[in-house]
């Protein structure tokens, strides 16, 4: 299934400067892989890390957590705290 | 969204009191063991040269006069770490020791290990390293200059655009909507430049570990960390271990604050067991830890926001140069995210730009990067309404960020407290209190993230039918008690029936540092899942008993009781029946649970300062102070409290007195606490904590991470407060009296 | 150089040690006799983490000599409770919730002890300015000065 997902303004650069992107993705990890896919120019971004919001939630890294078509996608640069 | 089953609703027994904690007694009685506290037999003392330049080539390291030196029993510099020579040195190794250049003033270059203390330190006078001294930058405007003196190659992320030094090394923005258009519809715009000072986690409690390694590869490290695996994980990498042989034991923890997330000593003392063959304790100096472990990032930030007369915001701007010394790191970007997450914008734009410096490393401090960029926004956003002359709450409160909000950083808010908030700290009477000549208050909101994150917890039921509760985060705030509470509270014991400790890395999988905010929140819900998986099989083992179907058994009040068909048929069996019993039905019981938890739930603050300035002096004296946070639900109240608390008394210290101050030699002028401020009992009023429960719907009993937040409002709401004393807009962290004076006099002069 | 042999009498025990004549107090408690409860935050003179009192009189034992403690009493947070009973002050840190980390904990107990001896009734001002010399990073030192004020109450009924 077909997921929007969101770019963070400066990593729109290896996106053709689209803000938002359409991948076919069921979880974080097809996520990833298929942006990688599509959009080779986002890798070096995604080795380093990358977080996700699903409807508002952050997901760090869980490769599983579910995705659906209505949810809000929004990439987000790996989080970090103290 | 997540089937966590939770009970936020439901009436607790444990939560929410405040029993005590169970590492109390040995605290207030000294028999507590922190980081510098364990001696075993035959051990040595280690001590750690450092360079006394900003930034030099090392030439050479003569050690052999220190070698010969009576009761010396170990030298060590980067040549006895194998990574240098594969050419594989982390960022981490190479700030635990400098390779071929000392980066800052207070890079490690050598260590020694001696039967004493004394004698380490004679044998340090007797190393001799050859430097060549190379031109040093330590202020972020100076670095990104396309003629700055370039600190550490090889680090420029694709992501930055042109035109800067190489020690800008990564570059960030994000937003949504029209600028332009909001800007143009704006009655009054306030563009302004800001600096804050680098400040330090100020823990009291320097680093200090024992590290006895063998030569077969295998070695303990006791230290005081806010995480023992991470610990395990960068020592490994860095001595070509694995892990499963370095078993990693936190001592308990004098104070972190982010400041003991990664590591600085702890390579250089195995390293020096390993070559000397015996345990060797190392213990850093305060003027040490000052030089060479984490301060937060300084910064020079440009905010630009644009309000209606009616105070509606129409567009908000902020670009954002933070330095965090000589190694990369990624607050920028958390600050760029976060600086205008209180607001409900229509247009809002943030850029970051990371900056290389000859300075320690940054190290994470307690929401790292926001308390900078919300400084800044937050002081713009109060001297909009000064000058529309509007209440500075009125105008949050209508901004706010709220359910529905399309979030500065990207995604949209579901349910999260800011108004609430807000609205709590209008009703307060702190807020409608009269002021005096001279006195002004200040508001700022605040915001962090919060994590989750890997974590494990095993919970034994012992054949008592007490609860032991293993976990593997160090506790730095009483996260003892509040797991504790939590196990009591599901299993529907008391809270005295259960005791929790931590865990060495052996012991249980791998737990993420102590950071984020996070122990409450996933340490707790892995504790809750544990004892329902304990509670699941005790419940199977009184099925069995009762031979009935394991369905027909519930759990109630620390009791197995028959449900459905075979209610009342039977007699409710306690767990310490059950426990008793546990050989006989199957083997000992216990639940374990591992996740890597997400979900955390974003966290909000509001705080109010009224503050005095003294005319004369400069000096500033915080007359009131209340917090308002969301705590989604207080565990134990007393800790959530003295997170709130101390928090906003770390914030006050920034916004006051607290700065790292480099000479033009590029050396720490101020590496100690007589000169670094930190706030003491006489600077301070009481600081009212008023704590807000709206329920995190990612946990069971609703918690939100606090520890962070609260570090975030304090520095605009001093500086707002001071400005409205004094009716002067001030721009640069610290207040500290001399710049506030001078800002007075200057006035006074200007007419 | 040689060592310098010492008499003291620390929490009411008769003790001797061997010191090098540069060896600060502090570090003669902690390395020498094990008594880890006195801890060494900045070795300045500036945290108070350190707090002893020294024939009755406060001091930062970092700032002190191991040789200087010749013939005197020292007391230190070890020496504070009685067997299994707290000090009301110890009692009232731990219901006050007063430490988190702690590490500061015993310096400040020593230090407001030696306070409620010459003073069983300070104010709020007067705990806050004895105190100032104690470094308390966690708390914003609220539920101290509570404690403090609280224990006063209660050694004085
Ligand atoms: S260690 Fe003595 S005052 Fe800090
Ligand atoms: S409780 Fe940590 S320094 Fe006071």
């Amino acid at each position: 299934m077909m997921v929007k997902v969101r770019i963070w303004g400066s990593l729109q650069k290896a996106t053709d400067n689209k803000e938002f992107v359409e991948v076919e993705a069921e979880n974080f990890k097809q996520l990833l892989d298929n942006l990688s896919l599509k959009y080779p120019k986002l890798k070096p971004q995604i080795s380093r890390g990358v977080s996700v919001a699903i409807d508002g939630l952050i997901y760090k890294n869980s490769w599983f957590t579910p995705i659906k078509p209505e949810n809000e996608v929004v990439l987000m640069p790996y989080m970090v705290g103290g | 969204m997540s089937p966590l089953d939770n009970t936020y609703e439901k009436q607790f027994k444990v939560i929410g009191t405040r029993p005590p904690r169970p590492d109390g007694i040995e605290k207030v009685t000294g028999k507590a063991q922190y980081g510098a506290d364990l001696y075993v037999p035959d051990m040595l003392y280690a001590k750690i040269l450092r360079s006394p330049h900003p930034h030099a080539k090392i030439i050479s390291i003569d050690t052999s006069e220190a070698e010969k030196l009576d009761g010396v029993k170990a030298v060590v510099t980067s040549k006895d770490f194998s990574k240098f020579s594969d050419n594989k040195p982390s960022d981490t190794l190479v700030n635990c020791i400098a390779h071929e250049k000392a980066l800052y003033d207070g890079h490690c270059v050598a260590a020694v290990a001696a039967l004493s203390n004394t004698i380490a330190k004679s044998a340090l006078k007797l190393i001799n390293v050859e430097y060549e001294i190379l031109p040093h930058v330590t202020d972020v405007d100076e670095a990104m200059k396309t003629d700055s003196p370039i600190v550490n190659k090889g680090y420029v992320l694709e992501n930055v655009p042109k035109g800067f030094s190489e020690n800008v090394t990564s570059y960030y923005e994000f937003g949504h909507g029209d600028l332009d258009n909001g800007f143009n519809n704006a009655d009054l715009i306030v563009e302004r430049t800001f600096k804050t000072e680098a400040a330090h986690q100020g823990y009291i409690e320097p680093h200090a570990c024992l590290a006895s390694m063998t030569p077969d590869g295998k070695a303990d490290l006791w230290c005081c960390t806010q995480g023992h695996y991470n610990v395990r994980a960068l020592c490994a990498d860095i001595m070509g271990m694995e892990s499963s042989q370095l078993r990693v034991t936190p001592s308990e923890i004098g104070g972190g604050f982010g400041g003991k997330t990664t590591i600085f000593i702890e390579p250089i003392a195995l390293a020096l067991s390993l070559k000397s063959g015996k345990p060797v304790k190392l213990v850093m100096t305060r003027d040490e830890v000052f030089k060479a472990t984490g301060p937060t990032v300084s910064s020079s930030m440009d905010v630009k926001i644009g309000m209606t007369k009616d105070g509606v915001i129409t567009a908000g701007e902020a670009n954002l140069r933070y330095q965090g010394g000589a190694f990369p790191n990624g607050t920028v970007e958390m600050g760029a995210q976060s600086a205008f997450a209180a607001y409900d914008l229509k247009a809002v734009r943030t850029k970051g730009w990371n900056v290389l410096t000859n300075r320690p490393k940054q190290a994470a401090y307690r929401a790292p990067g926001a308390p900078q960029a919300i400084y800044a926004v937050e002081s713009v956003v109060d001297e909009l309404c000064q000058k529309l002359n509007l209440d500075p709450l009125e105008i949050r409160i209508k901004n706010a960020a709220k359910k529905g909000t399309k979030s500065s950083y990207g995604p949209t808010f579901d349910d999260i407290g800011l108004i609430a908030t807000l609205e709590a700290a209008k009703k307060h009477p702190h807020y409608l209190a009269p002021l005096e000549e001279n006195q002004g208050r200040g508001l700022s909101c605040g915001f962090w993230f919060n994590f989750g994150g890997d974590t494990c917890v095993t919970l034994n039921v012992n054949f008592d039918g007490t609860i032991g509760v293993t976990e593997g985060n160090p506790d730095i705030g009483g996260s003892r008690a509040s797991i504790s509470q939590m196990a009591a509270e599901e299993l529907g014991i008391s809270y005295d029936k259960v005791r929790t400790i931590i865990a060495d890395t052996n012991s249980l999988g791998h737990n993420e540092v102590t950071d984020g905010s996070r122990v409450t929140f996933a340490v707790g819900l892995a504790t809750i899942k544990a004892a329902r998986a304990a509670i699941k099989e005790m419940c199977k083992r009184v099925s069995l008993i009762w031979g009935i179907d394991e369905d027909a058994v519930r759990w109630e009040n620390g009791s197995a009781i028959p449900a459905g068909p075979n209610a009342g048929q039977f007699d409710p069996m306690s767990i310490e029946e059950i426990a008793a019993m546990s050989s006989q039905t199957g083997g000992p019981i216990a639940g374990h649970h591992e996740v890597n938890a997400e979900g955390a739930g974003v966290s909000f603050g509001v705080h109010l300062a009224d503050v005095e300035v003294d005319k004369e002096t400069g000096s500033t004296k915080v007359l009131r102070y209340t917090v308002f946070q969301d705590a989604g639900k207080a565990i134990h109240p007393s800790y959530v409290e003295g997170q709130m608390q101390g928090g906003a008394v770390q914030g006050i210290g920034w916004a006051l007195n607290e700065e790292y101050i480099y000479g033009e030699d590029g050396r720490l002028q101020n590496a100690g606490f007589l000169d670094y401020r930190i706030p003491v009992a006489s600077d301070l009023p009481m600081i009212e904590p008023v704590i807000l429960e709206i329920p995190n719907p990612g946990h069971p009993y609703g918690v939100r991470g606090v520890g962070e937040t609260s570090i975030v409002p304090p520095l605009a709401a001093i500086n707002n407060a001071v400005s409205r004393a004094t009716n002067i807009r001030f721009s640069e962290l610290p207040l500290s009296p001399p710049k506030v004076l001078s800002s007075l006099k200057k006035e006074i002069n200007d007419g | 150089m040689s060592q310098v042999h010492i008499k003291t009498k620390i929490n009411g025990d008769n003790i001797e040690f061997l010191c090098d004549p540069e060896e600060t107090l502090l570090d003669i408690l902690r390395d020498k006799l094990h008594l880890t409860g006195t801890k060494e935050g900045c070795g300045t003179g500036d945290c108070g983490a350190c707090s002893i009192t020294l024939d009755g009189k406060l001091v930062c034992s970092c700032l002190v000599l191991g040789a200087e403690a010749d013939n005197s009493e020292i007391s230190t947070i070890e020496g504070m409770s009685n067997g299994e009973k707290l000090h009301p002050l110890q009692q009232k840190f731990l219901d006050h919730a007063a430490l988190q980390c702690g590490v500061c904990t015993p310096g400040i107990l020593v230090a407001a002890k030696s306070l409620l001896e010459k003073n069983p009734d300070p104010t709020e001002s007067e705990v806050r300015y004895w105190l100032a010399g104690n470094l308390c990073r966690c708390t914003g030192y609220d539920k101290i000065i509570k404690a403090v004020l609280d224990a006063a109450k209660e050694m004085r009924s």
